[in-house]
């Protein structure tokens, strides 16, 4: 099964551009199935009901999002496993800039907005920087100009990534993605693999730099999420 | 380019690569020894300090080199040229094939006509992404004759279309000055100064009302911002494609905002619902249900029809220049127009 990570700043347009991908990827790949992270609500799972794509929730609460992200992703993709999913999309928010979602050997995308202002790119820590594809979005509101500048900005903070222009409303780019999507390799279980970069400091071993998934690993402020499916 | 980089003085590698500070701006390294190389700039920082700001060495040091690698590949490439573009027909919403092939060169005005929800915008994103019958429409569409294949056709180096729509809007709180020179900086052209200047001159030559490079972008009217989203693109965007979504009658000189663009040996495709627009262009097609239904050559009775409407429309525009003028536009309107 392809596992992939998207994360990007809240409205940044996560949940539009990977639905308006999806559209693209059914055509290709079997199963698509997505979780969704977020921290105290989200409304996000009717939205991908409606369009079709299985989605489950989790919710950090109290917990800093990210190290709730990392107790957990390994049991997402088992849940997708055994619904005998081909590809899972996880999508989390990224609320602090210091965020650091990536996986090694798992394509990470990080998706930021062109309204959020030409320093941005600089601002976004690990999140943009460690990602393998940048997505930049509601580029139709701005000028020519702007998104030029925008994706020298991206570039030269993570010279390393592609850059994407994806119009979450008409799905404008979105193609492009899908083709990058499919290129993701294979995952079986991310028991013992590796963060790209340390999770921001919080008091379960992630919090002290533990940076390897897996139940031996996570002791302390653990929480876990529960598989509750909803239908459209 | 590769990791010798690292072990050049950064003072001889600036000589070269002036944006080299700019990367290390923009991960907060400043104030260093320009005569250290950057490998010894980068093991003299602070391992935990960098951590705490989501940094680390290696890190660093490689989105060095290969950040440096891109930007002179963009100089190399600052203004790509096209020899051409082919669009080929692929298929309607109902499956009714376009048979139909035709091939836009740098200077072609190509105008696309048909109503909300037909198709338009499906045809302009073909292009954008180059496809190849893999999107819904079925088109192929042809760079210099042939399609771009494999992970050229992704490459951020090798997307040719610059968009202009009337939802756009700039959103930096900068002076226009500024902002240009932003984008001029981003684009690795070199001669700034003067670039600056000829936008701006540009652009407030299409404009009605003048502004200056000390004008906030935010003050700027409808018809200003257009005017320099206009002369922008046309003088400094590398984009050899331009697709604009209409351009309002209000405040910009659309006549010549177009001769612009064509001298610059831009290819424009232009969605629009105005007969005078659509007449500017020298073909246009026209989509119903997701497909090319026609294409048109612009022919000489419409190039009269042109005449008379170019003619009205300068009659409108004094209209509203009296309008503007506080005066009173009640006289002989029948006669004003020749109606009579």
């Amino acid at each position: 099964m392809k596992l992939i990570t998207v994360a990007g700043p809240p409205s940044s347009g996560k949940t539009s551009v990977i639905i308006k991908t999806a559209e693209h990827l059914k055509k290709s790949v079997g199963k698509i199935g997505v979780v969704k992270f977020d921290c105290l609500s989200t409304t996000d799972h009717a939205v991908y009901a409606r369009a079709g794509i299985p989605v489950v929730t989790g919710i950090s609460g109290n917990l800093c999002p990210d190290h709730f992200f990392v107790s957990n992703i390994d049991d997402c993709v088992q849940w997708a496993k055994g619904k005998g999913f081909d590809m899972l999309i996880s999508e989390s928010a990224g609320l602090c800039n210091r965020c650091s979602p990536h996986i090694k050997n798992v394509l990470a995308v990080c998706v930021i907005d062109n309204l959020a202002g030409a320093d941005t790119p600089q601002k976004i820590g690990p999140m943009l920087r460690y990602a393998d594809i940048v997505t930049v979005t509601k580029g139709d509101i701005v000028s020519q100009a702007e998104r030029e500048v925008f994706s020298f900005r991206v570039r030269q903070a993570n010279p390393k990534a592609s850059v994407v222009f994806i119009n979450g409303i008409t799905g404008q780019g979105a193609y492009d993605l899908s083709h990058s999507f499919m290129r993701s390799t294979d995952v079986d279980t991310l028991e013992g693999a590796k963060l790209r970069f340390s999770v921001p400091a919080a008091i379960c071993p992630y919090c002290v730099g533990e940076m390897t998934i897996g139940v031996d690993h996570q002791k302390g402020n653990v929480k876990k999420m529960s598989f509750q499916e909803v239908s459209a | 380019m590769s990791a010798d980089l690292l072990n050049i003085p950064f003072a001889v590698i600036t000589d070269e690569h002036p944006y080299a500070e700019d990367y290390f701006k923009s991960v907060n390294i400043t104030d260093f020894d320009t005569e250290l190389t950057p490998n010894e700039i980068i093991s003299s920082l602070d391992d935990n300090e960098l951590a705490e700001n989501g940094f680390s060495k290696d890190q660093i040091a490689s989105h060095f080199i290969e950040f440096i690698a891109q930007a002179s590949m963009l100089k190399q490439t600052a203004f790509r040229a096209v020899e051409s573009i082919t669009i080929i027909g692929g298929q309607d919403k109902s499956g009714r094939k376009e048979d139909m092939e035709l091939t836009l060169v740098p200077g072609d005005i190509l105008c696309i006509v048909g109503s909300t929800g037909s198709g338009k915008s499906r045809l302009l994103a073909d292009i954008e992404c180059f496809a190849q019958e893999d999107t819904p429409t079925g088109r192929t569409i042809l760079v210099n004759g042939k399609p771009l294949i494999g992970e050229d056709r992704f490459r951020l180096e090798n997307k040719l279309v610059a968009q202009l729509s009337q939802n756009m809007n700039f959103v930096v709180d900068m002076s226009v000055g500024d902002f240009i020179t932003m984008h001029a900086v981003s684009r690795m052209i070199p001669d700034i100064e003067s670039t600056v200047k000829n936008v701006i001159a540009c652009a407030n030559d299409l404009a009605g009302e003048q502004f200056t490079p000390e004008t906030a972008l935010t003050q700027l009217s409808g018809g200003q911002s257009r005017a320099l989203m206009i002369a922008d693109t046309a003088l400094l965007s590398s984009s050899p494609v331009v697709l604009i979504d209409e351009i309002e009658n209000a405040g910009v000189d659309r006549k010549k905002a177009l001769e612009l663009l064509v001298q610059k040996e831009k290819i424009v495709l232009m969605s629009t619902h105005d007969p005078i627009l659509a007449l500017m262009g020298n073909r246009r097609i026209a989509i119903k249900n997701g497909g090319i239904a026609a294409v048109m050559e612009t022919d000489d009775e419409e190039a009269d029809t042109l005449e008379v409407l170019e003619i009205l429309d300068a009659k409108m525009m004094e209209l509203r220049q009296r309008l503007r003028a506080g005066e009173r536009i009640g006289f002989d309107m029948k006669k004003y127009f020749g109606l009579k």
